[in-house]
């Protein structure tokens, strides 16, 4: 009853307390179904015959390599991925020039295109069938069912998101420390990485660890140009799909779990710095 | 230094930003170019400071043609708008970034830095303030450190921004006066722009007043106010 009185003198900008309640309900009741118990059900099924059991299915060789290939791919596709988003960012931010429209268009194609389309568009472009592919593979450089067009493929889907993160920051902070660095006697790459670097390095993080993410859980594209082969260029999305088509589903949810873990060490790891360097985010985002 | 601006002229796409200006500043003069916003005043301040490359005409320093230096040969002193200090680094560092940014055999060793860099927090009357960051600054301290890693850099010429704009009334009259003492300490040839008919006339020592990207008239403050060139002139002084 009290909460009917004090409702009378709640501030403007505050709900009702049942509006409030609802709306926390279908919150957690979204998050509950949408993430939590689904999270929960993957655990379940990898230690439904015991930890031994599950941690014995990971260090099976093919399981191995598996998970070997996933951080191989990661640490790959992730670096370059943040090195085109970067300088993608910049010449759109800090240049007006032709194009520059389709620019922003085609940097934000990998998330309109089906991954499995852009498998595909390497697959033709660097099969051994294809002009250029062929060459490459008479030379002894295979693309296609290899590790470089898993990379390539990896690096298509992520290239997005380093840059999109990047491009909102660099607009808002505009180009006037760099000039202003430039006349004090700055060369271009000294303002880089003196100035543009840290000012972007948070938006560099996050799109980095978004990149992450999406690199170590590709299934579409890389299931196209990598051929599946067990124990060469099977990552762990595309192991996973294995082991449950074979009825393992120990094996096939203790690599699925490992894969949850994996990234919620990433969103652990960005936490973690956001409290270890709240003051300086806030002192950099006043201004 | 003499600076000389000949028929220095600025088009941005379609629309002229400068038509052709020409203007003598004499060596150690305080300069402030005035006129209302989109008068071109800016786009003049930063073809000078080598941030904007004209369309046509020459700059010449001394007489040399420094038309085709980069902003770094200029070594010209350039104070933003809005400060642009650097929002990372400590007040110590903003100053210092200039002399760090030296190649090798021209920098200066760490302790000469340092005492450079306290000899012109002295000269701001900020002694205390290295430490700090940007943000964690007033307007008026934010300004006066923006000039002293400006003047770090030992240059040859100061250029200044609407430096006074984003401040109140009371701050902005007492860092004019800072202004004129620096200049008058260092002797540099010192160019100021303004949209403040007031400010410029009592701190300048030469106003060149400017209008959609014409120069209407140059001359001391008080020929300006008592011969206005145009009726532009006699309105904007009025104002």
């Amino acid at each position: 009853m009290s909460d009917i009185t004090q409702s009378r003198f709640r501030p403007a900008t505050t709900e009702a307390p049942a509006a409030r309640l609802v709306l926390i309900l279908l919150a957690v009741a979204g998050l509950g179904v949408l993430v939590l118990a689904p999270l929960a059900t993957v655990f379940a099924e990898a230690l439904a015959k015991g930890v031994g059991a599950a941690l014995h299915s990971l260090t099976a060789p093919d399981a191995w390599s598996a998970i070997r290939l996933t951080l191989i791919v990661a640490g790959c596709a992730v670096p370059l991925s943040a090195g085109f988003g970067i300088a993608a960012a910049w010449l759109v931010t800090k240049f007006s020039f032709r194009g520059k429209a389709l620019l922003i268009t085609l940097i934000d194609l990998p998330f309109s295109v089906s991954p499995v389309v852009a498998g595909l568009c390497i697959v033709l472009t660097f099969g051994a069938n294809a002009t250029l592919g062929g060459w490459l593979v008479a030379n002894g450089w295979p693309i296609v069912f290899a590790l470089p067009g898993i990379v390539l493929a990896t690096l298509f889907v992520t290239f997005p998101f380093v840059a999109r993160e990047l491009i909102p920051v660099m607009i808002e902070q505009g180009r006037v420390e760099e000039e202003a660095a430039l006349t004090l006697g700055a060369g271009g790459w000294r303002v880089f990485l003196t100035v543009t670097l840290p000012n972007i390095r948070w938006a560099l993080l996050y799109g980095v660890l978004l990149a992450n993410a999406r690199a170590m859980g590709e299934f579409g594209a890389v299931a196209v140009v990598s051929g599946k082969i067990r124990g060469q260029t099977a990552t762990m999305p595309i192991t996973i799909e294995m082991l449950y088509n074979e009825y393992l589903s120990v094996a096939a949810f203790s690599m699925a779990a490992l894969l949850a873990v994996l990234a919620l060490v990433t969103l652990c790891l960005k936490s973690a710095l956001e409290w270890r360097y709240a003051d300086q985010l806030a002192a950099t985002h006043r201004h | 230094m003499q600076i000389e601006i000949d028929e220095i002229s600025k088009l941005f796409g379609e629309t002229a930003a400068l038509h052709p200006v020409s203007l003598t500043l004499p060596s150690g003069a305080l300069v402030a170019l005035l006129g209302p916003s989109g008068s071109g005043k800016t786009t003049l301040l930063r073809i000078l400071g080598g941030l904007e490359l004209p369309t046509a005409g020459r700059v010449r320093f001394d007489g040399q043609d420094a038309t085709g230096l980069s902003v770094q040969e200029r070594r010209a002193g350039f104070v933003f708008q809005s400060y642009a200090l650097f929002r990372h680094m400590t007040v110590f560092e903003n100053i210092a970034y200039g002399l760090k940014a030296r190649p090798r055999h021209a920098r200066p060793p760490a302790a000469e830095i340092a005492r450079r860099v306290a000899r012109l927090l002295d000269l701001i009357q900020l002694p205390e303030i290295g430490s700090r960051y940007p943000t964690q600054l007033s307007g008026g301290q934010r300004q006066r450190v923006a000039l002293a890693r400006a003047l770090a850099i030992e240059p040859r010429m100061l250029l200044l921004d609407e430096p006074f704009g984003a401040l109140d009334a009371k701050v902005r009259k007492e860092l004019r006066q800072g202004l004129r003492d620096i200049h008058d300490e260092t002797g540099l040839t010192t160019i100021f722009v303004t949209h403040d008919q007031e400010e410029a006339m009592e701190l300048a020592d030469l106003v060149v007043v400017m209008s959609m990207g014409r120069i209407e008239q140059i001359g001391r403050p008080q020929d300006i106010r008592a011969r206005p060139a145009s009726a532009f002139v006699r309105d904007f002084i009025l104002a």
